[in-house]
């Protein structure tokens, strides 16, 4: 009993830790015009290069420090949760979308629905996806419209493979026979008995993109090919923080921790959302 | 016609022309349970997803018919045929514990398709499931509806798809091995079970099985299948007291008995068996030449 409690205790752990940080990510991004306590984009040449709050030449009301032109980094931080948040949730919830839908189709249908899909997503991965990223970019223009678009368009596929091979299994299952003996048509049996058992993945998958569509936002600004450059985000951040690292680590440093727990905490929640949501799991 | 299922001289190949059915006649009447018994690749599972329409793509019915209620059902449209079978047959799988879904409660699972194929309103439907959860003796119905497959044990879960089956009063259940995949304490249950529930609602069984001993318990005729030809077909009691072809014969004597554990399991003769694929060669041969192939 003892030892089932435990088995069970961990994955909330992992949930609660998980959930808490991007909560609190989440919470900073919505409200980043009222907590945040300086405007992100005012320089003050005079307060360059600030370190944070412990070490020694701080200023009062700088916790994170400023950069080398002297803006607040705790509030370029939270600002820039804020693209990225918008970013992972449209681009993740767009490919999520299209793709496991696609993937379902492929999946249950089989035959020729599943030739064409497969093919379909076996020469899109073929494009390296960083390079086909840039360069849907290069043709949409830079902008957040155009980063979520490209995220969306690039990362369907990882929905697709998942979903298809998982409603493959399901399609030969004893109660989808039956519910075709019953008298369901195939896209009734598709929703109800397929989808009900491919979706703890599709969660896992939702929350797991969302941390991917961050990094490669977070790679795309720092090439300088996302939102607009006065705009605070992750990536623009590490990639000033750069230049001024053996001056001014923390530039670099706190922005690439943001980054780090908000993927991680992005994968562990799928993980843990996953075995919440399956009844045989939980 | 009044059989309420008549499979008249049905042939079904694979694409390479290899038959798989070898012009099989099965009839059940209203009211009959019919055993249909063979080994592994006898053709008994095809047999009833043929009648059912759930063969794989790869599989072709080229000849005979099936009749269902004295309909022809290679005469309906995919969707008339659908109506027909759903309306009339219920299907008792052979594996509880996949034929269930395990991420939707035993509740609506099985009132969807009284509500949603059948058109009976939800409260209705819930009274029915009530009293057929009563009538296979699960004594809390309530929890049961509530609860995910895997919270019930296999017999169980045997229990709630047989009551299922019979929910909607179907004219004929296939009863594709119901026990096979059950300990063998509980087998006995089921069956029992199943004998009742017949009983009570009258309802026309096809009951698929490899295991003579349990024709013996449930069934009144058996037709029995080697290499998707009929071997023998006849009333239970005549058939096991004087069995006509040496395989039903063979059939009879590997059948282990409770009460006499020490008799050593006869393997069927192989001379039995070539005679057999000798008879299913010919039947072959002279089915080809008559198909012009």
């Amino acid at each position: 009993m003892a030892d089932i409690r435990r088995r069970y205790k961990k994955p909330n752990l992992r949930l609660w830790l998980a959930g808490g940080w991007i909560a609190l990510a989440l919470a900073a991004a919505l409200l980043a015009p009222w907590i945040a306590p300086h405007d992100p984009l005012t320089q003050d040449l005079l307060y360059g290069r600030l370190p944070p709050f412990w070490i020694e030449g701080a200023e009062p009301g700088f916790w994170l420090g400023t950069d080398s032109l002297g803006r607040d980094l705790l509030s370029r931080l939270i600002h820039g949760a804020r693209i990225a948040f918008m970013v992972a949730f449209a681009a993740a919830i767009a490919a999520c979308l299209v793709g496991s839908t696609l993937g379902l189709v492929a999946g249950y249908f089989g035959g020729w629905a599943d030739r064409i899909i497969s093919r379909i997503v076996d020469i899109w991965m073929s494009f390296p996806p960083v390079l086909f990223a840039i360069l849907l970019i290069a043709v949409l223009g830079t902008g957040l419209h155009s980063v979520i678009i490209a995220i969306a368009v690039i990362d369907w596929t990882r929905f697709c493979r998942v979903i298809r091979a998982e409603a493959m299994v399901q399609a030969r299952m004893d109660y989808v026979e039956s519910a075709h003996i019953a008298g369901f048509g195939r896209v009734k049996t598709m929703i109800d008995e397929v989808l009900p058992n491919v979706l703890p993945s599709i969660i896992a998958l939702l929350s797991l993109e969302m941390g991917i569509a961050i990094i490669v936002e977070a790679i795309l600004s720092f090439v300088n090919l996302s939102v607009a450059t006065d705009d605070p985000t992750w990536g623009g951040i590490i990639a000033e923080g750069r230049l001024s690292i053996h001056q001014a680590w923390w530039v670099l440093v706190f922005p690439l921790v943001a980054l780090f727990l908000t993927v991680l905490s992005f994968s562990q929640l799928g993980e843990g959302l996953k075995q919440r949501f399956d009844p045989v799991l939980r | 016609m009044t059989d309420c299922l008549a499979i008249t001289n049905l042939s079904a190949t694979l694409p390479d022309g290899q038959r798989l059915l070898r012009s099989v006649n099965v009839n059940v009447a209203p009211g009959e349970v019919r055993a249909l018994v063979g080994e592994s690749g006898a053709g008994k599972s095809m047999l009833s997803k043929a009648v059912l329409g759930v063969l794989p793509v790869s599989v072709k019915i080229v000849e005979g018919d099936i009749w269902l209620q004295g309909n022809d059902l290679g005469r309906l449209t995919a969707a008339k045929r659908r109506q027909a079978v759903a309306a009339s047959i219920a299907l008792i799988p052979q594996d509880p514990l996949t034929a269930l879904n395990p991420s939707r409660r035993i509740g609506p699972q099985m009132t969807d398709r009284l509500v949603k194929i059948l058109g009976w309103d939800q409260t209705r439907a819930d009274e029915r499931v009530r009293t057929l959860l009563d009538e296979v003796h699960i004594r809390d119905g309530e929890r049961v509806l509530r609860a995910y497959p895997h919270e019930l044990s296999g017999g169980m879960r045997q229990r709630v798809l047989i009551a299922a089956a019979f929910a909607a009063e179907p004219k004929l259940i296939i009863a594709d091995e119901p026990t096979t995949a059950l300990d063998v304490t509980v087998q006995k249950q089921i069956l029992r079970l199943i004998a009742e529930m017949q009983r009570l609602h009258g309802t026309a069984i096809l009951f698929v099985t490899h295991d003579l001993g349990v024709v013996a318990k449930i069934s009144q005729n058996v037709t029995i299948l080697y290499g998707g030809m009929v071997v023998e077909e006849g009333a239970v009691d005549q058939l096991f007291a004087n069995p006509q072809h040496p395989y039903t014969r063979a059939l009879l004597a590997a059948t282990p008995r409770y009460t006499d554990p020490e008799a050593s399991l006869l393997p069927v003769d192989q001379s039995v068996l070539s005679d057999l694929a000798k008879a299913v060669e010919t039947a072959d041969r002279d089915w080809m030449s008559s198909h012009g192939g």
